[in-house]
């Protein structure tokens, strides 16, 4: 059992070590994970991108079903060239700061206390960016679903309600907003406001039934609710509870992008994701196998909570169907949905449309261009637009030759 | 929009708990105290007003010696910003900051950040990458003087210490909306 764990890891090390050294050097690399290869068998060299200072996993969305991601094929942005070797006996969680008794905790003693496990997905902002549409996208290699908006993965995430931990504790009154800072390398770091701590984050050491996976920040990590990803710190060593927002180093760099819209200038965070789908299958990548009976199925996810309607469009926008949306259907969670299609051998583009218990729906490309402040001819630019936090919805083109292609952009 | 009940009704109810909230602990065999000499060894977060930074000073002659020694193997040689990833430490010119753009660099740089501390804050905890948190405070002060003099911002014999850093201003110190982050948002919808 310790030689396996051992030899995992080391498997791990050596992978990102090469690939590492082999980026430096200015090649890009598709690496296949030890993961992903372990329960899903992918052909090598997909699913996985490495650089001297970043790795990344994309979640297959077109070939699992349900709403539970595998946790080997969720998605990971390591913002570090190495996973962190931790010793969970020696790790210890720390809330300090603006509070009446600053405490430390074991992993054991976090187990300790009143659990929860909820099903969440958690998203990067950066998840289905423009830049990652098309030929712009280096990793774009024939399943661009997986690679456009694979970014995204779905749990069941157990631990202690960050509330629990907090209220141990005992804030101060000045308290309003916390940073919280993992064990990696990176110091990777976040600030986070104590209201949204206090209503339903996560200090999760287990996913889907197991601990957590060394890429997924073992032994614990937040898990901040429909928030952008970068909230819910891996690895995490420290809270400090502050009066202000702290705006860590990689909050100011690349998790804000300027605006048209805002006269040039950056939201500082964007908090929760708006309703977004996508179909997955059929999508660009894959065949069709011929006329007929098709199941169209595909993701649905809000941060503001439940998915209270998906609808389908198989005419370009013209016309939309309501889905069928399946059970659980969870705040903050994926949602699966099948529409029944039968498919006349035409041309044909197909497109899903997300509305949430808030209310808001899903918008389309021009609607969000739009809203942006922007012009579709924006778009063209090369490269295109940096965009984070990019919901708008997906159309995949079929060809009367069954081949799917991204109509995003085209 | 922004005043109407439905967005000012959350803040209201947020308000309260939180102020609420200190009372005594409901499972109190379960955790350590942290007596503060032990917070004092591991509590290297800085904030914006730098309230947390130790004493120390550099300049930026020192911090260029320091960065050929320390950090070069990674981030490129000093004197060519087209060098490896020197480049996302110096985007712009001296002078002329670069503040980030929508159509534009993959990375902001340094002159980008909204406060003096934040690099500080990341060389003092995370760099170098093979043995973070090994520069003494006044090696990390005259790196963050050499990279903000690299990028515009200060002037070559400027002393950055514990009094000098925060008050430095950032080019780009107005680049953000809304001027401070504020939660719940005020803007909706909150992802726009």
């Amino acid at each position: 059992m310790d030689s396996n764990r051992s030899s995992r890891r080391r498997f791990l090390k050596q992978t990102a070590a090469l690939a590492g050294v082999a980026t430096g050097a200015g090649l890009a690399v598709r690496g296949q994970s030890a993961q992903a290869q372990h329960v899903h068998g992918e052909p090598p060299r997909r699913g996985a991108r490495y650089s001297i200072d970043h790795m990344t996993h994309y979640t297959p969305l077109q070939d699992y079903a349900g709403i539970i991601t595998p946790p080997p094929l969720h998605f990971m942005q390591q913002h570090s060239s190495e996973f962190p070797e931790i010793d969970v006996q020696q790790h210890r969680f720390t809330i300090h700061g603006l509070v009446d008794r600053p405490l430390s905790f074991t992993v054991e003693e976090l187990k300790r206390l009143p659990s929860v496990s909820r099903i969440h997905f958690l998203e990067c902002h950066g998840n289905s960016s423009p830049a990652s549409h098309g030929a712009g996208n280096p990793t774009n290699v024939g399943l661009p679903v997986q690679f456009i908006h694979g970014m995204t993965s779905c749990s069941e995430w157990s631990g202690v309600p960050l509330s629990v931990l907090l209220n141990e504790a005992g804030l101060q009154k000045e308290a309003s907003w916390l940073v919280s800072e993992g064990a990696d390398a990176g110091k990777f770091s976040h600030t986070l406001p104590l209201a949204k701590a206090m209503e339903d984050v996560i200090v999760a050491y287990g996913q889907n039934g197991e601990p957590l996976r060394v890429e997924q920040g073992y032994p614990i990590r937040l898990v901040v609710p429909g928030w952008e990803a970068p909230f819910s710190v891996k690895y995490l060593r420290h809270i400090k509870v502050v009066d202000q927002p702290y705006v860590a180093w990689n909050e100011s760099m690349n998790h804000s992008v300027t605006r048209p819209d805002l006269r040039d200038k950056a939201r500082w965070y964007h908090f929760q994701f708006g309703p977004k789908s996508v179909v997955t299958r059929p999508s660009a990548g894959l065949e069709m196998l011929g006329r007929g009976y098709v199941q169209i199925t595909g993701l649905a996810w809000s941060g503001a909570g439940v998915v209270s309607k998906v609808e389908v469009s198989t005419d370009g926008g013209r016309s939309w169907k309501e889905a069928k949306r399946h059970a659980p259907v969870l705040p903050r969670a994926h949602t699966r949905f099948t529409f029944d299609w039968a498919w006349d051998g035409e041309e044909a583009v197909i497109q899903s449309r997300c509305t949430d218990e808030a209310g808001e729906v899903q918008p389309s490309l021009a609607e969000l261009t739009k809203n942006w402040g922007m012009h579709l001819e924006d778009w063209k630019k090369t490269p295109r637009p940096r965009a984070i936090h990019f919901n708008a919805i997906q159309p995949w083109k079929i060809a009367r030759d069954g081949s799917i292609s991204d109509a995003m952009f085209a | 929009m922004l005043c109407s009940p439905k967005f000012l009704l959350p803040v209201m109810i947020l308000a309260v708990p939180v102020a609420a909230l200190a009372q005594s602990r409901a499972y109190p065999n379960v955790g350590t105290p942290l007596s503060q000499a032990e917070i004092q060894s591991f509590d290297r977060m800085i904030g914006p007003e730098g309230k947390e930074l130790p004493p120390g000073r550099g300049t930026a002659k020192e911090g260029a010696a320091i960065f050929a020694k320390r950090c070069e193997i990674c981030h490129g040689k000093g004197k060519n910003e087209d060098n490896g990833l020197l480049r996302s430490l110096v985007i712009g010119s001296p002078g002329k900051p670069y503040r980030g753009a929508f159509y534009g660099e993959e990375r902001n740089g340094p002159s980008y950040y909204p406060y003096a501390t934040v690099a500080w804050d990341y060389i003092n905890r995370a760099m170098p990458v093979t043995d973070p948190g090994s520069l003494t405070p006044n090696e990390v002060y005259a790196l963050v003087a050499f990279l903000y003099y690299r990028n515009g911002i200060i002037q070559e014999n400027d002393v950055m210490d514990e009094k000098t850093l925060p008050k430095v201003e950032m080019p780009n110190r107005n680049g953000f909306v809304p001027a401070v982050p504020v939660y719940p948002p005020q803007k909706k919808p909150s992802w726009y």
